[in-house]
């Protein structure tokens, strides 16, 4: 390690000591070698002091001063947690804070570099590329700047991100208090949350008296700025780009719904599950749709409608298994159907999809999708779903697959309907609108000749749709 | 060890035996109350305190014959209201408050003829309208924190559901209490046969006073007592309801969505504990350039850490708030901020409601001080060290004296009642003067904060003018099992001390119950024990007070044991 910085990066004694009196015996093992080798010192290292004669390592709380910052001797730097006590910790040098190694919420061992000091302004360009060539000492803070581990796609959780952050445009708003625009009226537990959510105020829409922006109004845009962030680069439009108001490299913590998203995504592990995938024609229901699409029939119903009407003839596949030992067959068909709202992500649930009519089913949907906007679902219309479908085609995503959400038996991804060159059986060529979809199923109850079957039962029913609107 | 014991027996039978001449008297009313006055007594803290000043200093050793004769004294005291003179009274007092209140117990107790008088409700301030009240507000938000504290209680192991509050309850609980509290002050100055007189009382002349319209009484010795009023600065309209001070705050009519409070000291800092809570947010308005002014600095920086930064509270420092104007026809309260320092206008807030916690102003006016030739200074009754009140030409006034908020000098209900004892004691003929650096502070936040003496800058400052050595040593709450069992690891004592001869200048605390382990330090500042000899006082274990024996342990004094502590007591 100390070979790193033996040609200008000199270490002297430890730069930092405890802002308290009492004295102990701080000089680590690390430095007392590293002391031999002393030219000029320049740059120097700031070390995690020990603070305590059992601390081994120590988290970094907060850096009280930041990158370039003109520090004397005897001020306060940075607030370490020990094992003991957080302490304000300070340098034993003048000069200016060139480099932070280890972030806030970082975790260091004694004796490991957490900062570069340097001795004057102009040394603070060298002092960086010093610490670019070195990479952090010690234990270092969690990893940040990654992207969070590319999730199989399950529809039910876009906030999840698995992609680099794309341009997105957050809804900006003119309410009133905030004078046309000019001034940004936030809670103060409102800009806590910006700031920890990375979220620009000034394009978050306040719900709160007067238009105030209010913390849920900051969680709900910053989980538009993920979902959208999922989204937007499977439309292929834009090309990544910083999000505005994202600071890159920054630890995000999770919100309450991501944790919750995180804790069903790990529960689903324990579920065995397996997929299978079917192209089907799409003419004829393109052609239907295009129909009665006057009528306030939507796309979603469709699929929903003609999905149900294939779980009649297979109630194994919108059966549950939540104990491990039994399984149900669930007395309705409810399609539940993920949807992407401001502030994450919910499945609302069209109850008994099966016997209620497309048109029907169509306005029970719109009036779900306001609901759920307006956040005011009722659990019932959001977590009693027999059967789940995520629909990432109208996007333009040919085929994905989606995990399974715990509690249900099976869980169908969209794709596109896209025009294709299809060989047909008389040895022609023709175009015909295809899409496929893949079901993902728990394989304890679900086998794949269910899936089958239920999928050939499905495509029947699209390529042949009069019966959807019976 | 008997003897201390013998001592607080006989203060506390004292209180008891007066109660019971009036049960004797035939007064059921109070033979219920009997067994909670002087329970009460000690939950203001204040008669505590009277004995802890009168036999620290004078002997500790009180023989169970002058325990005996004291009581006689009382007794006598009691039928007859003190030796008649030409005067109406020997003592009046202006103003019923805490200070007021220790004066008259402690002037009855001295055999004097002392009478009360009070233009509003027994108990003033921190009875009424301050420390209790808010207390009963605070019980209330430390519950609520622990309850919506998730962390804390998964890591105890308890399932708690969501915690909720109904404000008029909450709201009855602080009423219920100043009530409570109020009327044990009111009987135990009846039980002690104080002559309660109600209207405003003013000074007309040497040794005369005025109280309601127009009855004049004469009495050998005066004290002022008539404490503060919260301080309002000129350009914020107090309406009450959306612009309030701690007076309406305690009342808890309404809680805010976002609340502002104007100052960041102890009024501002438990209100937004208080607040935050039960829900609100809250956007401090700091005139200096850091919040927590008059803490010491890294308390302060710990604080913030704590009870500011994880809360939904933020802030803006170096700004006055130069005009607040009440919600009226459906717009917010809007605070209109300028630089502290430029005058530059720093925007405008708008919030559901400001409160005011810019300190407090002493209540002065209409007390007649005109007529003894004496100036109030920014409405404060200039006194010397012994709470005689200097008249316009720099002499004090004789027969006068001033207590409490009215004098500036500390502005804590404990700190007038001390003095108020202090002025008995001189009446009586006994010189003595407080020693202002043994009275401790605190604030009830949760975690609390409390400190003694002198702040790290203040005692350096000092050091340097008299040239003498500093040292500093702190213990951190994370260390010590009995907050460890609590999970409430969060806290920092710090001792600032002489290390040439172990003298304590100043403790502070900050974490679980700071405020009742202040006293081990303001205790060995008041009767000067120093920490080479504090270190062998043992400490139950595993307590919070281990936290100050660590503190005192880790001190380092050059000095030697000052007197052999560890001498055993013969029976």
């Amino acid at each position: 390690m100390a070979h790193l910085f033996n040609s200008t990066l000199t270490s002297s004694s430890p730069s930092l000591r405890r802002f308290s009196t009492v004295s102990k015996p701080s000089l680590n093992p690390i430095t007392t070698t590293r002391r031999k080798m002393r030219i000029q010192a320049k740059i120097r290292e700031i070390f995690m002091p020990a603070l305590s004669s059992t601390m081994t390592e120590g988290k970094i709380v907060s850096w009280i001063r930041s990158e370039g910052d003109k520090l004397s001797k005897g001020e306060s730097v940075v607030v370490v947690e020990s094992d003991k006590a957080d302490m304000d910790v300070e340098t034993f040098y003048d000069g200016y804070l060139a480099v932070i190694m280890v972030e806030e919420g970082g975790v260091a061992s004694v004796g490991s570099a957490i900062a570069l000091l340097a001795e004057t302004e102009a040394e603070i360009a060298d002092a960086k590329s010093k610490a670019s060539n070195s990479s952090p000492i010690s234990t270092a803070p969690p990893p940040k700047s990654d992207p969070p581990p590319a999730l199989a796609d399950l529809a039910p959780s876009p906030a999840v991100a698995t992609t680099p952050a794309a341009a997105v445009v957050v809804a900006s708003a003119v309410h009133p208090a905030s004078e046309g625009g000019r001034r940004i009226v936030a809670s103060p537990y409102a800009k806590k949350l910006a700031k920890d959510l990375s979220v620009d105020l000034s394009g978050v829409v306040g719900s709160g008296p007067m238009g105030r922006v209010v913390a849920k109004d900051v969680e709900a845009a910053a989980m538009t700025v993920a979902t959208a962030a999922t989204t937007a680069p499977t439309v292929g439009a834009a090309k990544p780009a910083p999000v505005p108001g994202i600071e890159l490299g920054s630890v995000v913590p999770f919100t309450t719904m991501q944790s919750a998203v995180s804790r069903n995504m790990l529960e689903s592990l324990a579920v065995p599950t397996f997929r299978v995938g079917y192209t089907i024609n799409t003419d004829a229901l393109d052609a239907l749709y295009k129909k009665i699409k006057s009528k306030g029939v939507t796309m979603t119903a469709l699929l929903a409608k003609a999905t149900a009407l294939a779980l009649v003839k297979h109630p194994i596949v919108s059966s549950s298994c939540k104990d491990g030992k039994s399984f149900t067959y669930n007395s309705s068909i409810n399609i539940a159907v993920a949807v992407a709202i401001d502030g994450g992500l919910i499945t609302p649930v069209l109850q008994d999809a099966d016997k209620v009519d497309i048109y029907s089913l169509s306005r029970k949907w719109k009036e779900l999708v306001d609901k759920a906007r307006a956040k005011q679902l009722q659990p019932h219309e959001y977590n009693t779903g027999t059967f789940t479908l995520s629909n990432l085609g109208m996007f333009g995503v040919d085929r994905f697959d989606a995990i399974l959400p715990p509690g249900t038996g099976a869980i169908m991804a969209v794709g596109a309907s896209q025009p294709t060159v299809v060989a047909t059986k008389d040895g022609r060529i023709g175009m015909k609108s295809q899409m496929q979809v893949n079901v993902t199923a728990d394989h304890r109850i679900i086998y794949g000749a269910d899936l089958a079957s239920f999928l050939q039962t499905l495509a029947k029913i699209i390529e042949d749709p009069k019966d959807l609107t019976l | 060890m008997q003897s201390s014991l013998s001592l607080s027996l006989s203060s506390s039978s004292s209180i008891v035996t007066r109660s019971d001449r009036k049960v004797l008297q035939g007064n059921t009313f109070f033979a219920g109350k009997c067994s909670i006055t002087p329970r009460s007594l000690r939950f203001c803290g204040l008669r505590s305190e009277v004995y802890g000043l009168q036999y620290s200093n004078s002997a500790r050793l009180v023989a169970a014959s002058l325990n005996r004769r004291h009581l006689k004294k009382v007794s006598a005291a009691l039928s007859d209201n003190g030796t008649p003179s030409k005067f109406d009274y020997d003592l009046v007092i202006i103003g019923a408050g805490v200070g007021g209140h220790g004066a008259a117990l402690h002037a009855v107790e001295k055999g004097l003829k002392t009478a009360i008088i009070e233009g509003d409700v027994i108990g003033g301030t921190c009875v009424n309208r301050g420390c209790v009240p808010s207390k009963a507000l605070l019980a209330v938000s430390g519950r609520m924190r622990e309850l919506q504290n998730e962390h804390h209680m998964k890591a105890f192991g308890l399932q708690v559901a969501a915690a909720g509050y109904d404000r008029q309850a909450v709201s009855d609980h602080a009423n219920n209490l100043a009530s409570k509290i109020r009327s044990n002050l009111t009987n135990s100055l009846k039980a002690l046969g104080v002559d309660i007189l109600t209207g405003a009382g003013t000074v007309v002349g040497p040794q005369k006073v005025k109280y309601g319209t127009d009855n004049v009484i004469t009495a050998r010795d005066i004290i002022i007592a008539t404490g503060s009023v919260p301080f309002v600065p000129k350009g914020i309209e107090v309406d009450g309801k959306t612009v309030i001070t701690s007076d309406h705050a305690l009342k808890l009519e309404f809680v805010p969505d976002w609340i502002a409070i104007v100052g960041s000291g102890y009024i501002g800092l438990e209100f937004s504990d208080v607040y935050t809570a039960l829900g609100s947010e809250v956007t401090f308005v700091e005139a200096l350039d850091q919040l927590m002014p008059g803490f010491d600095p890294e308390i302060g920086k710990l604080a913030q850490r704590v009870l500011i930064n994880p809360r939904k509270i933020d802030y803006h420092t170096g700004v006055f708030a130069s005009k607040i104007t009440p919600a009226k026809d459906g717009k917010p309260v809007t605070i209109e901020l300028i630089d502290a320092k430029t005058k530059e206008p720093k925007g405008t807030l708008e919030v559901d409601a400001a409160l005011i916690a810019t300190g407090r102003a002493p209540y002065t006016s209409g007390l007649g001080l005109e007529n003894i030739n004496v100036e109030t200074q920014r409405g404060f009754v200039p006194v010397d060290e012994r709470m005689r009140v200097i008249d316009t030409n720099g002499k004090s006034v004789p027969h006068l004296y001033c207590i409490g908020d009215a004098n500036g000098k500390m502005m804590l209900a404990h700190a007038a009642s001390a003095q108020g004892i202090s002025v008995v004691e001189q009446v009586c003929g006994k010189d003595h003067v407080l020693n202002h650096s043994s009275i401790p502070a605190a604030c009830f936040t949760h975690p609390e904060i409390s400190m003694v003496g002198l702040t790290e800058p203040q005692a350096r400052e000092k050091a340097e003018k008299e040239g003498f050595e500093v040292s500093v040593a702190k213990t951190s709450f994370k260390a010590n099992t009995k907050a460890l069992a609590e999970n409430e690891g969060e806290g920092l004592a710090k001792l600032i001390y002489r290390p040439d001869n172990g003298e304590i200048l100043g403790v502070h605390i900050f974490g679980l119950h700071a405020a009742d382990l202040i006293h081990e330090a303001s205790n060995a500042i008041a009767m000067g024990t120093r920490i080479q000899d504090l270190k062998f006082a043992v400490h139950a274990h595993p307590t919070l007070s281990e936290v100050l024996d660590e503190l005192f342990k880790s001190a380092k004094v050059k000095a030697d044991v000052s007197s052999p502590v560890g001498e055993p007591v013969a029976a």
